[in-house]
């Protein structure tokens, strides 16, 4: 069973962007699914036209198998959002804009405070119900609208980079709770921008990049495309020249650092015997970066701008 | 949605609406008690005394009925115009465009949240009234009839005029450069009888001379135009604005890109 499933999906913006250039991507029932993209990439456009803010150009897309074109209802009430940018009434009370968020989907008040007093309260956010939610901080406001995408009860919860602005504390006991939701079922679709969430988190993973999809599979499958991994290593003493060793690549990024292209599946003992025999003494020794970072750029390299750019 | 859940969005619509203008009451309902109270006391009262009697009544006791309409016409208005604009300016009007509400209710329930702050300055201001005069209701059903239909009227043309808004001062230029002028120029002050023939024929085509007779009539009893021509007048051109601005929500126009 699919959850979400978009067919060469278009958008031209007025004024001429196109934000997306022909989009297709299928989320499994049940999935914590990535997407992932640069700034500008078409993330949030692929989340508006899902969730009926912005007007598709062209293209299919469906929500638990109906039909966005001529299932509208029905899909709105499939979906939970958490926007990229605020976006309740400053002014209102929490609790009131849960309670009127579920008014929105036919939720009658007395069903619709009990659902908010449980969501507010799994979020931390019971103590603030009575406050007005521009006296929020930046973590809070972001918790209220994950609870405002849960009281209707949705299959699908979608979040566009919700922990974007939330300290590491707050992160981690965000991504539990999402985990939590996963295990009992629900569908998440999230995007970000810190590749070691959707690591750490998802499943299911796509790359947009310039509104084109450049790599829809499954995270661990992505990672054992990454072939080649980088070391840096710290040296005691400055070199002026990378020395030989054997088959690896290696080059001097500066006199006291040193980078090493290691193949999957080579051992490293021969890098450090022909160190050692080049008295060489190494400090310490790390990854160049997150692995899924370096794989991802590689990627979105290779779809450099075309002409529309 | 079922009916029953078509209703309950409604319902959450409007009590939205109506907590929003009570709880910025000092901005909602304050003013016009203030403005209005003034109204009485320089026109009706001060000046009044020297004007004598208009259309068979004293001064103060003519111009009630239309200051009443102009205080429901400004507040209907005013309140659909900043609640949709806010809502828009600050985003949050995609709580509604995420769920599964039709575009119909969204605009049904703006109309009356507009309706309820219109007319409940307009009680408020005819209870002030009583102060300085006495009304008595010649024709009640008609007095009704054209204050719920001139409110529903203003609370779609603040609908629309917020739909086209992009910034806070697209809110203030109809207000002020259309409605003050129409409603002054509405016979709200004097009955249109005085004027010249020209002037006459120019003032028959504002639609807000038809609003303050009907209501006057249903008041005081008398009109200067044809009641049932205002009725109908006012009930088309509702019928007209309403499928407007339905259709502008259906194309998104101002709310989806
Ligand atoms: N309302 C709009 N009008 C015109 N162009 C837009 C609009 N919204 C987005 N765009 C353009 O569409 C492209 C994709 O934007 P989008 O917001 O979907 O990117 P994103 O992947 O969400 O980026 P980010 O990670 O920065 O949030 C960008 O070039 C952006 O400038
Ligand atoms: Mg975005």
């Amino acid at each position: 069973m699919t959850a979400l499933s978009i067919d060469n999906l278009r958008k031209t913006y007025k004024g001429g962007v196109q934000a997306l250039r022909g989009i297709s991507l299928e989320v499994e029932k049940g999935d914590f699914f990535a997407l992932l993209g640069p700034n500008g990439a078409g993330k949030s456009t692929a989340i508006g036209i899902i969730c009926s803010l912005v007007n598709k150009t062209s293209g299919q897309v469906k929500v638990a198998g109906y039909c966005l074109d001529r299932e509208r209802a029905q899909v709105r009430r499939q979906i939970g959002l958490v926007p990229q940018e605020f976006n309740f009434n400053q002014f209102e009370k929490v609790f009131d804009i849960l309670v009127t968020q579920a008014g929105f989907y036919g939720i009658p008040a007395w069903i619709a405070r009990e659902r908010a007093e449980h969501y507010l309260r799994r979020l931390g956010l019971w103590e603030k119900r009575d406050n007005a939610a521009r006296t929020l901080s930046g973590g809070m406001k972001r918790r209220l609208m994950i609870a405002r995408a849960l009281v209707h009860e949705p299959e699908v919860l979608i979040l566009d980079e919700p922990t974007a602005g939330v300290d590491i504390e707050l992160r981690r006991s965000m991504w539990e709770f999402l985990s939590e939701l996963n295990r009992r079922g629900k569908t998440i679709i999230l995007t970000t921008h810190y590749l070691e969430e959707a690591e750490s988190l998802c499943r299911g993973i796509a790359i947009i990049d310039h509104g084109v999809i450049v790599e829809n599979t499954n995270v661990r499958a992505l990672l054992e495309k990454l072939q080649v991994e980088t070391l840096v290593l710290d040296l005691a003493q400055p070199l002026s020249q990378a020395p030989e060793i054997g088959e690896f690549s290696i080059h001097l990024r500066d006199p006291r650092t040193l980078e090493v292209e290691v193949p999957r599946g080579t051992p490293i003992n021969e890098i450090f015997l022909e160190l050692a025999r080049h008295e060489i003494p190494v400090m310490s020794l790390r990854n160049k970066t997150n692995r899924l970072e370096e794989l991802f750029m590689r990627l979105v390299e290779q779809n450099l701008p075309g002409e529309q750019y | 949605m079922s009916w029953y859940q078509l209703w309950v969005a409604f319902g959450t619509i409007v009590v939205k609406e109506v907590r929003r203008f009570l709880r910025i009451w000092p901005q909602t309902l304050l003013p016009p008690a203030i403005t209005m109270t003034l109204y009485f006391v320089i026109f009706g009262n001060l000046i009044g005394r020297r004007i004598g009697e208009m259309g068979g009544f004293d001064y103060m006791q003519y111009i009630v009925p239309g200051l009443i309409m102009m205080s429901v016409i400004q507040n209907s208005y005013g309140n659909v115009v900043s609640s949709f604009f806010g809502t828009k300016f600050q985003h949050s009007i995609e709580e509604m465009l995420v769920s599964p509400m039709p575009n119909l209710v969204i605009l049904l329930g703006f109309i009356a949240g507009g309706m309820a702050r219109g007319l409940c300055v307009g009680l408020i201001v005819s209870l002030l009234a009583l102060f300085f005069t006495s009304l008595h209701m010649e024709h009640a059903w008609i007095t009704v009839l054209v204050v719920v239909l001139t409110s529903a009227l203003f609370s779609i043309g603040g609908f629309i005029n917020a739909i086209f808004a992009s910034k806070f001062d697209d809110i203030a230029i109809v207000p002020t450069f259309i409605l003050t002028p129409l409603t002054y120029l509405g016979g709200v002050f004097y009955s249109i009888d005085m004027l010249s023939d020209f002037w006459r024929g120019v003032s028959m085509l504002n639609p807000i001379v038809y609003m303050v007779n009907g209501f006057r009539y249903g008041v005081l009893g008398v009109s200067d135009v044809n009641v049932a021509a205002s009725l109908v007048t006012i009930a088309l051109m509702t019928l007209a604005l309403f499928c407007y601005a339905w259709w502008l929500l259906h194309r998104g126009v101002g709310i989806r890109q």
